[in-house]
């Protein structure tokens, strides 16, 4: 935007804006032979000529040059790879004869990678693909010029989509900030108000500002008055949306927390094992899905999109495989002392990491968002991630899940029953070990069922469990053990209370402060924000 | 009961016969083969191994200090680390004093503050400049932080795993704050460094040695003064609060004042350790306050054998010593060994190192008899 | 004499219930031989092979007694990573290099005409541990040389050990400066060798102009102190205080969703650059959320000087074209002794079944351990003894080619090594893409003229 004041590194599109009538003019080799210069200035000036003759070469050619394919030979030859890795010349793609040796990439650093879209946008925004136009009026909303000025009037008068036609009549009204006729001015200030751009607030309140010889950067007081309305209409907006981003981060942050505690509260409330590994099995399941991705990438390439799809039954299985595995052969033995349970789910816990560790190495392994789930939805400037809103449905199922578990089959009538009153089950016939071992395996299960989720938001490591334990035992714990009701209200309200604190006391504080807190509470409720109401004494 | 009490002897004769063995060992013999034999000579010990059993001594007087709450009242904590680490701080304080000009700035405050661009101390440090008043810091940081947090909780009446858990939180609230640079404790890198102790320097064989054998005499104090307490009445009560906290209630006791009393002492033994253990190992930071090094702590008591008194002894020793053998000998593989350890020692050993050895001793009755 | 050996007798009986350890290292000194064999075959670990290991070191407890200093056959050097622990991710690949050093050292004949003996211990990524192990490899193994630390913390625990008992450490790693001693030779960066250069590249044009900086870190010294420098650099410049942020994360912090969108906050004021000290494990929460909100390189370039092709390893890196590092070296620097250097890692990864083996790459610390142990071996073979002050003597000014094409120097007064920098960005595949570098090794500053208190010391 104007305010940038990089007006002087837009040089090309203004240029390119008055150039428009003359396209029509063929690339040839001297327009590009500046790509092969060692200066990055020299490459820039390059991409400036090419986008000048403005023809449909032109703009295969900065979209190759995007995507880092072109090459260019030791003699200086602009090439190109075809199919057959053939090195073929990139203006006329004719096969060169004799073959070069060696060719290195053209080096395409971020300037001129801003550059190529800025170019690029402008040569597309009268295609006839309304995604493609979409997407040139967003690069060219962010690298305006007044140059451009004609050129948006004529774009605009083409413009047949509401979305499209919005966003360049803002970047039109941004530029006519600048003219010299008032009432255009007045215009342009009145059709921002409706704006809700951080940016164009800036913009706005720069102009209120005054200048180095004491005037107003906008000289009539009129239009002075437009701009402060405006100013007001969009913070009020601004801070709307603000509580709303904070919301949404609120949320995704609670639905992780619940998902990493939902697991704990089955074991902890029902089994009464302070489970220390319980960070150990997010981790399991988060590799189950990185081995899940690796299976796709060798087997299944195609259908690579899918592989969290098919982690979610793979990371179950395995954290409750292990799980029950665990409980078999170690925990059940330590029933009734649930604090030993903790001195060997602490062993486990190192146990499992140091295996981690030497199977898949101590560095992070890499697991990807497939397509579906990279990039976010924006809404009203916020842009919502969308793994963490598949996160927060995600969440939301499990949660459907278990409950309808618990409380529609009979295994979590067995559940509920072993809770409740133990040798009262077991005295009406309920198998109250086979209960606590599918009880266990399921805890186990839905923490795996965590690590795929976690898998898309952080990082996969020997040490991810380590991360998440602690919060997840005062997740539990604030909301009462024993009540899954409480974990949920406790990691949603932890999870926005936190998100909400955060911006005006920063991350540090905002976790003291969380950590503070959860001492209070419990100070005024001993068994957690939902106990159980009973009458024994011991609780 | 006043009457039982006093005629059971504080520790049987083979106790007594141990104790003195120690204390014999540790506050003459070694200090003079570390001061008196010179280097290479057969039995000379290294200043190494010296400030190596010195840190061990430190970690079994938390051990000790735990076990009085944990394994004699059956309060659960997490979060004995961070008294420790208080302990550590508060006396690191009067060491960061003691550097003096001697920093890489060669300013008279510390280098971390020099580098905050800070032009003063600021007010938490003031007399910290006064060995005696560090001692004093020492006991009383930890003393009535454990006091309040206590009298709090237990007035509310928090129980086994919710006072565990809270008690995590603290430590690791404190854990993040001490992180903070301008909570004014250096931060992540913490106080390192040291120079000296009343103008003595630390690295002076002999100072090392008067660490090691302070370490020894607060150990065989700790051990006694323990043992005092738990044969007393007091201790009684303590032990049926820990069995059956209700039925004391009932009984007429208050027990909060009971807990308060034994939690604050054990947070106080923890700052002594945390004192004695830093300029042993010249270096404290905020990662002493992480709850792992507390969980660690409980660990060490139920490994040695929770609610005997030599247990918490036995674990921390053969926890860490088991820790610096691994790391060294087998670096990739020791928390494998580690692991295993702690399941096998619950499973096998429900009440630890000691509980074996009394398990074989009634053995070996049944075969005699 | 008697009254010795009982003295002796009732220690070892009291401590073998006391510390169970003491007996062991005196054990294992007797055999630490074969335990040094067993530990470099230690990947596939041979049953009849333990066996035997755990035989002797019982029997070694019976010849504790006769333990004296035998003719040294061999020269030790201490390997002083983290194998375990947060720093295990960053370490380990550390630990690896130096190995492989050593062996390369060793193939060509050793040093002195004696083979190199790494001795590898685990610090556990705790900082008192640190200083215990760095006091057993001294003391206890007699180590001649020690190679390791990666925090600062960690540097700064073992470092009065070194200084009281005269030793070498090796500190491969970039760090904040503000520190010289007498006993550390530094081969990592100083903040005037990665921090300001890429500072200045981002300002320049064709870095993209930026004038509002966002200067993001986990809260510790090493980004405190850079962001300290880069802030009185950035005002130097004519940068205005209004338009420097600066934020910290605590350790392990894992949802950035609350700072991202603050960084788009910002950003709407102007051109802005993000610099980023993000220690370690956070990177990847942070990346990917970069990634996913929709900032992009060419809107707001993030430059992160501890993000590096080994962190990138647990990334997806497409969403993160562009993005920045600087370091003094970068995987994909062509040239002879880099090719060299890559497939010697790449071998050696292979050959001792190294986890992960298909993506390991090599990183900055891991050329700057390289270069150190080279360096040292060279100093060693010039000053004909591996004595500490000698060797100290002997490495002021030592040159080595380095992997990364440019002939490296360790200045003598300093002890920090000249070094090029380079700025990359990243690309699809994890590499970097070196976008700019300086035509010479630069000298280290580590006592940034930028912060003041130090201009006395600019001559060091």
């Amino acid at each position: 935007m104007l305010n940038n004041k990089r007006n002087a590194l837009l040089f090309i599109l203004s240029l390119l804006a008055l150039a428009f009538p003359m396209a029509g003019a063929a690339l040839d080799r001297t327009d590009i032979s500046g790509l092969a210069s060692e200066h990055v200035m020299e490459r820039l000036k390059a991409i400036d000529k090419i986008a000048r003759v403005g023809d449909s070469d032109a703009l295969r050619l900065l979209k190759e040059l995007q995507n880092s394919e072109l090459l260019v030979t030791d003699t200086g030859q602009i090439v190109l790879e075809n199919d057959d890795w053939n090195v073929i010349d990139a203006i006329t793609l004719e096969m060169l004869d004799p073959q070069p040796d060696t060719y290195n990439t053209v080096i395409v650093n971020n300037r001129m990678r801003s550059q190529l879209e800025s170019a690029v946008g402008v040569l597309q925004l009268l295609s006839d693909d309304r995604e493609i136009r979409l997407t040139s009026a967003k690069s060219l909303r962010d690298n305006l010029s007044p140059s451009l000025l004609t050129f948006l009037n004529k774009a605009l008068a083409q413009e047949s989509d509401e979305e499209i036609g919005r966003i360049l009549k803002e970047s039109q009204s941004v530029i006519l900030l600048d003219s010299p006729d008032e009432q255009e001015r007045i215009d342009a200030v009145n059709y921002l108000t409706s704006s809700s751009e951080r940016r164009v607030r800036e913009l706005l309140v720069a102009k209120l500002e005054k200048n180095e010889s004491g005037e107003f950067e906008e000289p009539s007081a009129e239009v002075r008055v437009a701009i402060e309305f405006a100013v007001t209409a969009i913070d009020r907006k601004l801070t709307f949306i603000d509580y709303f981003g904070r919301l949404f981060s609120g949320l995704s942050l609670g639905s992780i927390l619940l998902l990493a505690a939902m697991g704990l509260a089955i074991t902890y409330g029902l089994l009464g094992v302070i489970n220390l590994a319980h960070g150990e099995m997010l981790m399991i399941g988060a590799y189950a899905t990185y081995v899940t991705q690796q299976l796709f990438v060798n087997y299944l390439p195609n259908y690579f999109d899918l592989y969290v799809l098919a982690a979610i039954p793979m990371a179950f299985l395995s954290s409750a495989i292990i799980g029950v595995v665990l409980e078999r052969s170690v925990i059940r033995w330590l029933y009734g002392r649930p604090l030993e349970t903790l001195l060997a789910t602490w062993g486990i816990s190192l146990f499992l990491i140091q295996l981690v560790r030497q199977i898949f190495g101590a560095q992070n392994v890499e697991v990807s968002n497939p397509t579906w789930l990279s990039g976010g939805v924006e809404v009203w400037n916020i842009v919502m991630p969308l793994n963490r809103i598949a996160i927060i449905v995600f969440a939301a199922l499990v949660l459907i899940g278990i409950w309808l578990l618990i409380s529609q089959t009979r295994l979590g009538l067995f559940i509920r029953s072993v809770t409740q009153n133990r040798s009262m089950a077991a005295c009406v016939g309920v198998n109250t070990a086979k209960v606590d071992m599918l009880a266990f395996g399921l805890g186990s299960g839905i923490a795996g069922l965590a690590g795929v989720a976690l898998s898309q938001v952080g990082n996969v490591g020997p040490d991810l469990g380590q991360a998440y334990i602690i919060d997840s035992f005062m997740v539990v714990v604030l909301g009462g053990v024993g009540q899954l009701a409480g974990t949920v209200y406790a990691a949603l309200g932890l999870g926005v209370f936190s998100k909400f604190i955060e911006p005006g006391v920063g991350a540090v504080l905002t976790k003291i402060i969380i950590l503070v807190f959860i001492i209070a509470v419990i100070q005024k409720r001993p068994q957690g924000l939902f106990a159980l109401k009973g009458r024994s004494v011991e609780g | 009961m006043q009457y039982q009490s006093n005629i059971e002897p504080l520790f049987s004769k083979l106790g007594w016969l141990g104790l003195i063995t120690f204390a014999v060992l540790t506050l003459i013999v070694v200090p003079w083969m570390y001061l008196f034999i010179p280097d290479g000579g057969a039995f000379h010990i290294s200043s190494y191994t010296v400030t190596l059993i010195g840190k061990i001594m430190c970690y079994c007087i938390v051990a000790v200090a735990m076990n009085l709450i944990w394994g004699y009242a059956g309060i659960l904590s997490l979060g004995q680390g961070l008294f420790f680490a208080l302990g550590g701080y508060s006396f690191g304080m009067y060491l960061m004093r003691q550097i003096g000009q001697d920093g890489q700035y060669q300013s008279d405050l510390p280098d971390f503050m020099v580098f905050l661009d800070w032009k003063e101390y600021p007010l938490h440090w003031l007399g910290t400049d006064s060995f005696l008043w560090a001692i004093v810091l020492v006991v009383l940081v930890p003393g009535v932080l454990a006091f309040v947090f206590g009298y709090f909780a237990f007035r509310s009446r928090i129980k086994g795993v919710y006072f565990s858990i809270i008690t995590q939180a603290l430590t690791y609230a404190f854990m993040l704050l001490f992180f903070r640079n301008e909570t004014g404790f250096g931060g992540n890198n913490g106080f390192t460094d040291f120079k000296r102790i009343l103008g003595y320097s630390l690295t002076d064989p002999t100072m090392r040695a008067a660490l090691f054998g302070l370490s020894a005499f607060f150990l065989l104090l700790v051990l006694v003064l323990s043992r005092v307490l738990i044969k007393s009445k007091f201790g009684r009560i303590l032990t049926a609060i820990r069995d059956s906290e209700s039925r004391l209630m009932f009984c007429g006791y208050d027990p909060i004042r009971f807990k308060l009393f034994i939690w604050t002492l054990s947070a106080i033994i923890c700052g002594i350790a945390g004192a004695l253990y830093v300029p042993q190992v010249g270096i404290i930071n905020p990662s002493e306050m992480s709850p792992a090094n507390s969980i660690e702590i409980a660990v060490w008591v139920a490994v040695g054998g929770r609610g005997t008194i030599l247990g918490p002894v036995i674990g921390a020793a053969a926890v860490n010593g088991a820790k610096s053998f691994f790391t060294q000998a087998f670096p990739e593989y020791w928390l494998f060994f580690l692991g295993l350890l702690f399941i096998l020692v619950t499973l096998c050993l429900p009440f630890g190192i000691v509980g074996l050895f009394s398990k074989l001793k009634n053995k070996f009755k049944k075969i005699e008899s | 004499m008697v009254f010795f050996i009982m003295a002796r007798f009732m220690l070892y009986t009291l401590l073998a219930v006391q510390d169970l350890k003491l007996i062991l290292i005196i054990s294992v000194s007797g055999v630490r031989k074969h335990f040094f064999n067993y530990r470099l075959r230690i990947i596939r670990m041979n049953r009849k092979q333990f066996i035997k290991t755990v035989i002797s070191a019982t029997l070694g407890i019976s010849s504790a007694f006769a333990m004296t200093a035998q003719a040294e056959e061999t020269i030790k050097v201490g390997i002083l990573h983290s194998l375990s622990g947060t720093m295990a991710i960053s370490e380990t690949a550390l630990k690896n290099t130096a190995l492989m050093t050593i062996e390369e050292i060793n193939a060509n004949g050793g040093l002195l005409g004696k083979q190199l003996e790494p001795v590898v211990v685990d610090p556990a990524s705790n900082w008192p541990l640190f200083a215990e192990k760095a006091r057993q490899l001294i003391t206890q193994d007699e180590v001649d040389v020690v190679f390791g630390c990666w925090t600062s913390v960690s540097r700064k625990s073992v470092l009065p050990v070194f200084e009281e008992l005269n030793n070498l450490l090796f500190y491969p790693v970039q760090y904040e400066g503000e520190e010289l001693s007498q006993n550390v030779f530094y081969t990592g960066a100083a903040p005037n060798q990665q921090a300001i250069p890429a500072v200045e590249y981002l300002m320049s044009e064709e870095g993209g102009g930026a004038k509002r900086w966002y200067l993001l870190g986990t809260d510790y010294v090493y980004p405190r102190t850079t962001n300290k420098i880069l802030r009185a650099f950035l005002i130097s410049k004519g940068v205005e205080e209004s338009d420097i942020e600066e934020v910290y994360t605590p350790f392990g912090h894992s949802d950035y969703q609350t700072i991202v969108a603050d960084i788009k906050k910002f950003s709407a004021g102007g051109k802005t650059a993000v610099v980023s000290t993000i220690n370690g494990d956070s990177n990847v929460p942070f990346y990917k959320e970069l990634g996913n909100a929709g900032l992009k390189a060419t809107d707001v370039p993030v430059v992160a000087f501890s993000v590096g092709e080994e962190e990138l390893r647990g990334i997806d890196t497409k969403p993160l074209l562009g993005h920045l590092a600087a370091w003094n070296y970068f995987m994909s620097v062509k040239g002879k002794q880099n090719r060299s250097f890559t497939k010697m890692y790449k071998a050696w990864a292979m050959k001792n079944g190294v986890p992960n083996l298909d993506t390991v790459v090599t990183n900055d610390p891991m050329e700057a351990t390289y270069v150190g142990i080279k360096m040292w071996a060279q100093a060693v073979e010039q000053a004909g003894t591996t004595d500490v002050d000698a060797v100290r003597e002997a490495m002021g000014g030592q040159t080595f080619k380095a992997p990364s094409g440019f002939t490296l120097t360790m200045d003598a007064t300093n002890h920090h090594l000249h070094k090029p920098v380079m700025i990359g960005e990243i690309l699809p595949n994890g590499q970097f893409q070196v976008v700019w570098s300086t035509k010479a090794p630069i000298r280290a500053q580590p006592w940034s003229p930028f912060i003041t208190g130090n201009e006395s010391k600019q001559g060091l």
